[in-house]
């Protein structure tokens, strides 16, 4: 019995594997890419992954100072931000509405409302619970803005694009010299990351571009809050660390679901153990 | 099969009410259904699909509070479900991958039937009410893949629905009435939203036919031989509750895994981008539980036949039952027929594999040769074609069913058969 039952597990398995590989291997092939993408150690890959606060945090500075003239954020509020499992989340004022940096970063956006008196529209500083505002007005305009681009939104762009994290930080550090041999055309520059190599935004990211700021460790469970010195923002710093900002705005209840999954998991083992044995209790006396 | 019902109500409170409405022994009398006691875990995934259909169904009816269907706001809405709805991502995640869960679990089930013989008498209009199940799930899955308004959504939308403007005469009218439009639009999505909305309790009514069907006539079982006497059975419950507990708790961990560890591995990349009418995907591709389908499609050049072609392999399982003309049901009786069958196992996960790429990209390389391109010599692989490859397997999917079936049947020298269950298990042969 023990041999049959193992022998129609792996049979089983095998279907299940092959019929959900053959749906990788055509979801992949059809990746178009030009040539490998090179697999980056991220903190978030795994079972058992979560993400880099404080590397989340440069990245919204990147994401601020840099991204933000083109790139909207159109599935996030500022709130968002102090979420549990989010950059800025600090336990200390769990409401992400009253979280004092996201208050100060909202306030840093001018957002376009209709004045509560007159009925004009209003520019007025932000607040937690804004949406991140539109750069552009439309499509039109930002296409016109950028030599016929349109910037593609960041919120999900980690999930929308084949290879998803490593392939963000192969674009963001894939600016090269282009070959003698290969023509670059006008208002496009050469990327080895990019489907046929010219792409219309140009290198975004340069050393030193930007200056990190300090970052502040939330004085949790009574400890004194305390601050930490950034590092340098190299090209490679910042690429690393947008795109943990990136993946996050894309996924915020990854480190939620991968916790939710392992519970799930450790109940699912012992209720299919407890079956089990029933199943043998039952059929004890039962030749079959 | 089911024979007189041995129910006796105990309780005056079940008297009275087993006299006026019987359904305590209806309960009674369905989970003391006699099984054949050699039922292996194969037949396990009916209950695992009963439960893949309440779980679709109950995930749906909560997103559907949430969802909008609207062009302009349904890809928002489903984002606002994953971001800001208390347990949105897993509802979400849940029935997204839920979706190729049952599709995995009615393939094996089709499979299983395909392989005992459980679609001869008297089993018939059980395996065609299956059939009908089945189809009901395509259309279902298709049409909830639309309602996230992605890319893909939108694209495959407009190359499904493009099939019926191939009909001749009536195609394209039929296709505008079918889209609300000259093409995908709002109209559509409103439609297909209720359309999903509808079909699933359509199932459910047609898996109620099913169950009565098989409750009707009896389990198949492995050797595929009828139930002779009481000791060939078994009561449903505990023995086969437990049983199959057990694989619904094994197939749950498979489930639990994709939700929770790899949500995005059986959907495509593009869809997480909007719906964008003037920007063609590169490649469309439809989810991976219709690619050997859309494979089929492909094989050929002409789009009407291609049509016939996907529409005839789906027809073909319809008619299964009087195609096979072999007097043995199961299998494992059938030799011949047998090796035949793990050939179409295997073409089937080819005609997937052709479904999932380009038609003239190589699935095989065999060499190299040199052509001119430009007055330089360029090398160039050769190799078979996704195309040839996806020819050869329509070949064979039709073949099996048209022509290995029924000749297999006239010719192949079967094994002989057990006298009973009981004595096959006696045997060690069950």
């Amino acid at each position: 019995m023990g041999i049959k039952f193992m022998k129609t597990l792996i049979v089983g398995a095998t279907l299940a594997l092959g019929g959900l590989g053959v749906a990788n291997v055509a979801t992949a092939s059809d990746a178009g890419g030009t040539h490998k993408l090179e697999h980056q150690k991220w903190g978030f890959n795994g079972m058992f992954g979560t993400y880099d606060r404080a590397a989340m945090q440069r990245g919204y500075q990147v994401y601020r100072e840099v991204c933000a003239s083109c790139h909207a954020l159109e599935h996030l509020s500022f709130r968002h931000l102090a979420d549990k499992g989010a950059p800025f989340y600090n336990a200390d004022t769990p409401n992400p509405n009253d979280n004092d940096v996201v208050k100060a970063f909202a306030k840093d956006w001018s957002i376009e409302a209709i004045d509560q008196d007159t009925g004009d529209i209003i520019d007025r500083p932000g607040i937690p619970a804004d949406k991140f505002p539109l750069i552009f007005p439309n499509a039109i305009a930002a296409a016109a803005s950028n030599g016929g681009a349109i910037p593609p939104d960041l919120s999900l762009i980690t999930k929308s694009r084949t290879g998803g994290a490593d392939y963000l930080y192969a674009i963001l550090t894939g600016y090269h010299e282009a070959p003698h041999d290969f023509h670059v055309a006008d208002g496009t520059y050469y990327n080895t990351a990019f489907d046929g190599n010219q792409i219309k935004m140009a290198a975004p990211l340069s050393d030193e571009l930007i200056e990190y700021s300090p970052y502040m460790v939330a004085g949790e469970h009574g400890a004194e809050p305390h601050e930490v010195a950034a590092p340098v923002a190299t090209t490679d710093q910042m690429a690393r660390d947008i795109v943990e900002f990136l993946t996050w705005a894309g996924d915020p209840h990854m480190e939620a679901r991968k916790r939710i999954g392992l519970a799930t998991f450790l109940y699912l083992f012992i209720f299919a153990l407890l079956l089990f044995l029933t199943y043998k209790t039952v059929w004890r006396n039962v030749k079959h | 099969m089911s024979g007189p019902s041995t129910y006796e109500p105990k309780y005056a409170a079940a008297k009275w009410m087993d006299k006026r409405l019987p359904i305590i022994r209806m309960g009674v009398d369905f989970m003391g259904f006699p099984s054949p006691r050699n039922l292996n875990y194969w037949y396990a995934f009916g209950g695992i699909l009963s439960l893949c259909l309440m779980s679709q169904i109950l995930t749906g009816i909560i997103l559907a509070m949430h969802y909008t269907p609207h062009v302009d706001m349904a890809f928002d809405s489903v984002q606002r479900i994953r971001r800001d709805v208390p347990f949105g991502w897993l509802l979400q995640s849940m029935h997204a991958v839920g979706a190729s869960m049952f599709f995995l679990a009615v393939y094996i089930h089709m499979f299983r039937g395909l392989f005992y013989g459980s679609y001869k008498a008297p089993r018939e209009l059980l395996w065609i009410i299956g059939c009908a199940i089945y189809l009901a799930m395509m259309a279902t899955g298709f049409l909830g893949y639309t309602l996230p308004w992605g890319q893909m959504s939108f694209w495959g939308a407009t190359v499904i629905t493009g099939f019926f403007g191939a009909i001749p005469f009536v195609g394209e009218s039929l296709q505008q009435w079918l889209l609300g439009g000259y093409s995908v639009g709002n109209p559509t999505l409103q439609r297909f939203f209720s359309l999903h909305y509808l079909l699933p309790f359509v199932i459910a009514a047609l898996v109620a036919l099913h169950v009565w069907a098989v409750h009707h006539v009896g389990q198949n079982n492995p050797i595929g031989i009828d139930v002779k006497t009481k000791e060939d059975t078994l009561p449903f419950h505990p023995f086969y509750t437990m049983k199959d507990g057990f694989a619904i708790a094994v197939f749950l961990m498979i489930f639990a895994l994709f939700v929770f560890y790899l949500p995005d591995a059986l959907g495509h990349a593009d869809n997480y981008q909007r719906a964008d009418p003037m920007k063609t995907p590169p490649h469309i591709v439809p989810e991976w539980y219709f690619l050997p389908f859309y494979a089929i499609l492909r094989a050929v050049p002409d789009k009407l036949l291609g049509i016939i072609l996907m529409f005839g392999a789906i027809v073909v399982l319809f008619v299964l039952p009087w195609l096979d003309t072999a007097k043995v049901r199961s299998m494992r009786f059938r030799p011949t027929t047998r090796r035949f069958f793990y050939i179409f196992l295997f073409m089937c996960f080819i005609l997937g594999w052709c479904g999932g790429n380009s038609p003239d990209d190589l699935a095989f390389t065999f060499g190299h040769k040199n052509v001119m391109v430009d007055g330089h010599e360029v090398s160039e692989a050769i190799g078979m074609t996704f195309k040839t490859l996806s020819r050869i397997g329509t070949i064979y999917y039709f073949g099996f069913f048209l022509f290995l079936l029924p000749v297999l049947g006239w010719i192949e020298k079967t094994k002989k058969l057990p006298d009973s269950i009981t004595k096959a298990i006696h045997d060690g042969e069950a």
